[in-house]
């Protein structure tokens, strides 16, 4: 079982429904990022079944190091519960001196479930500017696509090109919109991904401890309030490339996910749905 | 007699259905073949608002239509609703 310091804070988790990743930076350490690199080289890394339990997965490989880092148990665990099973993995290699980035695009095919996979990004060396870095928009998994129908928008105000020291991890809901960005350097970038479903229903999985009436309580709504740093205030927080009209159907999303989470159901942001559901006899 | 001008377009992705609102999201292809852009190769879009882009001389060419939402699907979020397409005709050299 994990140690309850590992699990992720109701404000993380409030982050990860709102924007839909966490980032880690310098989580791994060093002796597993360099076993990991030789282990791509020597072609060690091997993918399982899918709907294999993760803990029977990467024996033997520092992958399975990485894994069982207690920061990463507590971030699986709170995510997608304790032992998730495998869906595939992949080694992702940017070549050097590419001509052009990868199309925008959400992976798999359109998901429309309220249940939420994770997708692991692990970059194992250092990431600058001009490698490039996984390119991923901030507050698009909600946004029913399929794939790379999104491939024609380059740019997005907000977009996060994952710059990064060694030994970084993503962990991304499933239908965040990312892509490989143009590496310039004349060396080859690569980033290891693994994607995991849940076995069991994500309800209260991370730590809840701070999550109390208050935390709840509806507040006054008055336009010249700030924006504040609790979980109402993380899920109310527009991303810079959201539509005036749509970026209110996107909190509403992230009410109904908080919803899912908690079991909550009269959980609210803003009013924005008490006052849809407010049906006097 | 072939063509010297080839046509260099820009969609820009506004906040609302107004032209002059603000930009979200771009995308700019060059069939001169002089500029070349990519997936996130730039943080700062290149007009502000859609005006700011007829201003500069581009050609609005296609202007977003408004589709009430599908019932059932009132609170479901997709693609850039407000994707404006301009021109511009680029000289090439023979």
């Amino acid at each position: 079982m994990t140690d309850k310091q590992h699990l992720l804070t109701s404000k993380q988790m409030a982050e990860f429904v709102a924007r839909g990743f966490l980032r880690f930076d310098e989580l791994v350490p060093d002796e597993i990022n360099q076993a990991v690199m030789r282990a791509i080289d020597t072609q060690v890394i091997k993918g399982h079944r899918s709907g294999t339990p993760l803990s029977q997965c990467y024996q033997g490989t520092p992958i399975r190091k990485l894994l069982d880092l207690p920061q990463i148990q507590g971030l699986i665990q709170s995510l997608v519960g304790q032992d998730p099973l495998f869906d595939h993995d992949a080694i992702h290699v940017r070549e050097p001196n590419e001509g052009s980035a990868q199309g925008l695009h959400a992976d798999s095919i359109i998901d429309c479930r309220t249940h939420f996979d994770i997708q692991l990004m692990y970059f194992p060396h250092d990431v600058p500017l001009e490698m490039g870095g996984t390119l991923l928009l901030p507050g698009s998994h909600f946004r029913r696509v399929n794939e790379m129908d999104v491939a024609a928008y380059q740019n997005m105000r907000g977009q996060i090109p994952m710059v990064c020291k060694a030994g970084a991890i993503l962990a991304l809901h499933h239908g965040i919109w990312h892509c490989g960005r143009q590496n310039k350097t004349r060396r080859r970038r690569y980033m290891f991904k693994l994607r995991l479903n849940p076995a069991v229903r994500q309800l209260r999985l991370w730590n809840t401890d701070d999550l109390d009436d208050e935390y709840r309580r509806a507040k006054a709504i008055h336009s010249a309030f700030p924006m504040g740093d609790d979980v109402q205030g993380i899920l109310a927080r527009r991303e810079p490339w959201f539509e005036q009209a749509s970026g209110r159907l996107e909190v509403v999303n992230r009410i109904k996910l908080w919803r899912f989470l908690t079991g909550d159901e009269e959980f609210d942001v803003h009013y924005w749905l008490g006052r849809l559901e407010n049906m006097p006899a | 007699m072939k063509s010297t001008q080839r046509q260099k377009v820009l969609t820009l992705y506004l906040s609302t259905s107004a032209l002059d609102s603000d930009v979200l999201g771009w995308s700019i292809y060059d069939g001169s073949g002089k500029d070349a852009h990519t997936t996130g190769d730039s943080d700062e879009p290149p007009y502000e608002s859609g005006l700011e882009a007829l201003r500069d001389g581009w050609r609005l060419i296609q202007h977003p239509v408004l589709i009430p939402p599908y019932p059932g699907e009132e609170y479901t979020t997709s693609f850039m609703k407000y994707g404006f397409l301009f021109e511009k005709l680029e000289d090439i050299e023979e």
